[in-house]
């Protein structure tokens, strides 16, 4: 397999992919590749400033969470923790163009800002990276926002179950399934989404490929070099767009959104962005790639900061609301980890309880000689 | 020996319910029809279970009696069936998914074990999973290779699963209808060398809590245990030892995960030998399972080891094969003749 050029930030636009169908609702051409890894500079002018504003208020409490995060980490509260910087954009925009009362988002484990853009209780979403529970401690059926889930490909397919469930009962809910690059190749994935175009369920399937599965880069990972255009054999809508760029996210996702809702299907929507940080802190990067390149996206390609620049140049804020917004973002990032720092640790009785929800005669005796020799 | 396990069937049956013939795959048809005509949120799904009726029939004339809404097809693809089960449970549905054959269920143990297994513990109760997969099990019918499969070892080993295989139409039926009516997910093994099996049965409610076992003929000289097709392999052995003036006990499991350990016990306990019988392979089994129940339970009354007559540790075998593989009625009566001599 000839090797491909590696995106860079600096690359011009394609053309091709990035802004969305002003249209709506057309399927959309598809890069062969990651050319398209977005513009320098991206507008938001043509949305309104509430929303604007909103995305960016929830990136910048993200950003800020996500290095809260990193620090308790260090601090060693966390075992480990898998980090979101650089993908605010394709999580909070994606989330954003949700309606949290009726729409259910099935994620995989790496999507804290989502959770944050969808209303969940974040201190019981951090305390899956505390390890105090696996699935997190949130309320996954109120919040609308399944549980962690690090098997990648297997939450997809729980997406369309749902999505088929939802359309049976008459109801106008739309699932959204995020996914990455690596997730792609799971067999689950792709008999998920060609259940999704056999029974025209009502789901969005995200895919924000951050270009690395681990230490795997794209061109070992998806072969023909393009997850949007798989779409095209499932027989939905395929579509690429810069996962930087809030702006275009959340309208690619919107009119995803309402195409499910309005009876017409699946949409496959993957949003190229960058891993800017080690997969996790247990990963060594340095292993497999050159740092210059997630440089060059720190430094060219932030998320955040490229929103900030839009909004003062669609004059949708000045600095100094913007200033006050980055204070309220950072407080709330400070709660959420001295919330969960501060979490009790489950009983060890936790062991036994949701094991099953009609109890049986074995686990009951195994929870009693569990509590007789902890007690010795 | 119809007779014996009648008076079982109908020790707690209805009142005046007339005894119907049915085979086990109508008995089980019937208990999906009460289920889908009792619950609005029953739904059963899987492979050719739509206009065709199921490769086994089981599901025949329940997408013409309640629509393509609650009984429709999917395409070919265990993973996503299973996966979808768990998307529909998150949605309010009671799902009920087939997997067309045993051996089809390994593409979906993924799903299975770290997805429909774990979501009310992952998610601390918010998520039940009340999914019953319904999964032709188990061999003795001649078929190609991965139609004759026993997997109850691997999904009672799995925290979160409970595991029930039923021994003739009238278990099937009711033991059918406790699994779909529990909040808790139920892989339910149909032995489909019994499809066939056709007998007059009364249809009972359940009225044995999950993870009891049953006596099909009680004896004093030696207890044997089994599940699924095996039970009336059991039943035949004690007839010929009968013959013989052996007085054998046949004590149905059901239930492979919760186990009946007291039931074990209290069986074993007056017979004081035991002899398990399974056509899985040997090492690791349930029979494994059940023999350190029986001697953590009843070790001082035991008079002999715990014997047990299973298939080998080969992949299932083919045809002509099929008969030596799985435990003949000699070798079950050579176990007896073991545990009576010890």
């Amino acid at each position: 397999m000839p090797a491909r050029r590696p995106p860079s930030p600096q690359s011009p636009p394609s053309g091709r992919g990035g802004a969305t169908d002003p249209n709506g609702g057309a399927v959309r051409s598809v890069p062969s590749a990651h050319e398209s890894a977005g513009r320098g500079t991206i507008t938001v002018d043509h949305l309104p400033p509430d929303l604007t504003r909103a995305l960016y208020r929830d990136m910048r409490t993200a950003r800020d969470l996500d290095a809260e995060a990193v620090a308790l980490q260090r601090q060693g509260v966390f075992p480990a923790y898998v980090s979101v910087r650089g993908q605010e954009a394709a999580q909070v925009a994606s989330a954003t163009a949700l309606d949290p009362g009726r729409d259910f988002v099935f994620p995989t484990y790496r999507e804290m800002a989502s959770a944050l853009a969808h209303g969940v209780d974040m201190v019981g979403y951090m305390a899956s990276h505390r390890a105090l529970w696996h699935g997190g401690l949130y309320d996954v059926m109120a919040s609308r926002f399944g549980a962690v889930n690090a098997v990648v490909g297997g939450p997809v397919p729980h997406a369309v179950g749902w999505a088929v469930g939802e359309g049976l009962r008459g109801g106008d809910g739309v699932a959204l399934s995020y996914f990455g690059d690596g997730a792609s190749s799971e067999g689950d994935v792709h008999e998920a989404m060609n259940f999704a175009g056999v029974f025209g369920a009502p789901v969005v399937f995200f895919c924000q490929n951050n270009q690395w599965a681990l230490s795997v880069p794209n061109e070992r990972q998806v072969a023909g070099g393009s997850v949007a255009a798989r779409a095209e054999g499932y027989g939905m809508p395929g579509l690429v767009v810069d996962g930087n760029d809030a702006g275009a996210v959340y309208e690619a996702t919107a009119d995803a959104v309402a195409r499910a809702r309005a009876g017409q299907g699946p949409t496959l929507i993957e949003a190229l962005t960058y891993r800017v940080e080690p997969h996790s802190t247990s990963d060594d990067p340095g292993r497999y790639r050159d740092d210059a390149e997630a440089e060059r996206w720190r430094l060219h390609r932030d998320p955040v900061v490229l929103l900030r620049a839009a909004l003062l140049a669609a004059g949708h804020a000045d600095e100094t609301a913007l200033a006050e917004v980055d204070a309220d973002a950072a407080r709330r990032a400070e709660e959420i980890r001295d919330g969960v720092a501060g979490a009790p640790e489950p009983d060890g009785s936790d062991l036994f309880t949701h094991v099953f929800r009609e109890g049986t005669e074995e686990l009951s005796r195994q929870r009693r000689t569990w509590q007789e020799e902890v007690e010795l | 020996m119809t007779e014996l396990i009648e008076r079982a069937d109908t020790g707690t049956g209805a009142a005046g319910e007339p005894a119907v013939e049915l085979s086990m795959q109508q008995a089980v048809n019937r208990a999906l029809r009460t289920l889908l005509a009792e619950d609005p949120d029953v739904l059963v799904f899987g492979e050719d279970v739509g206009a065709l009726g199921g490769v086994f029939r089981v599901t025949d004339g329940l997408q013409r009696e309640f629509g393509d809404k609650r009984v429709f097809d999917t395409p070919l693809a265990e993973s996503a069936i299973m996966g979808m089960a768990v998307g529909l449970a998150m949605n309010g549905w009671r799902p009920v998914p087939e997997l067309q054959f045993d051996g089809f269920a390994y593409p979906a143990i993924d799903q299975i074990v770290n997805q429909v297994a774990r979501m009310n513990y992952r998610t601390r109760g918010a998520a039940p999973m009340p999914i019953t997969l319904r999964l032709p099990s188990f061999g003795g019918i001649q078929a190609p290779e991965h139609h004759g499969e026993s997997l109850e070892a691997l999904f009672a080993h799995t925290p979160g699963l409970k595991v029930v295989a039923p021994s003739d139409p009238a278990e099937a039926y009711t033991l059918l209808l406790q699994s779909v009516r529990s909040d808790d997910p139920v892989v339910f093994m149909e032995p489909k060398a019994r499809y066939w099996d056709r007998r007059p049965v009364r249809l009972r409610e359940p009225s044995d809590p999950i993870g009891t076992s049953r006596v099909v003929r009680a004896g004093s000289h030696a207890t044997l245990i089994a599940w699924g097709a095996m039970v009336h392999k059991c039943l035949q052995v004690a007839e010929l030892a009968a013959e013989d003036g052996v007085d054998l006990e046949v004590l149905d499991l059901r239930w492979l995960k919760p186990i009946d350990a007291a039931g074990l016990a209290a069986s074993v306990s007056r017979t004081r030998r035991a002899v398990v019988v399974h056509e899985a392979p040997l090492t690791a089994g349930l029979g494994a399972e059940v023999a350190a129940l029986v001697t953590e339970n009843c070790f001082h009354d035991l008079a002999a080891p715990v014997q047990r007559v299973t298939g080998f540790d080969v992949p299932y075998p083919a045809g002509p094969l099929e008969a030596q593989y799985l435990p003949t009625i000699d070798r079950v009566l050579l176990a007896v003749q073991r545990t009576l001599e010890y």
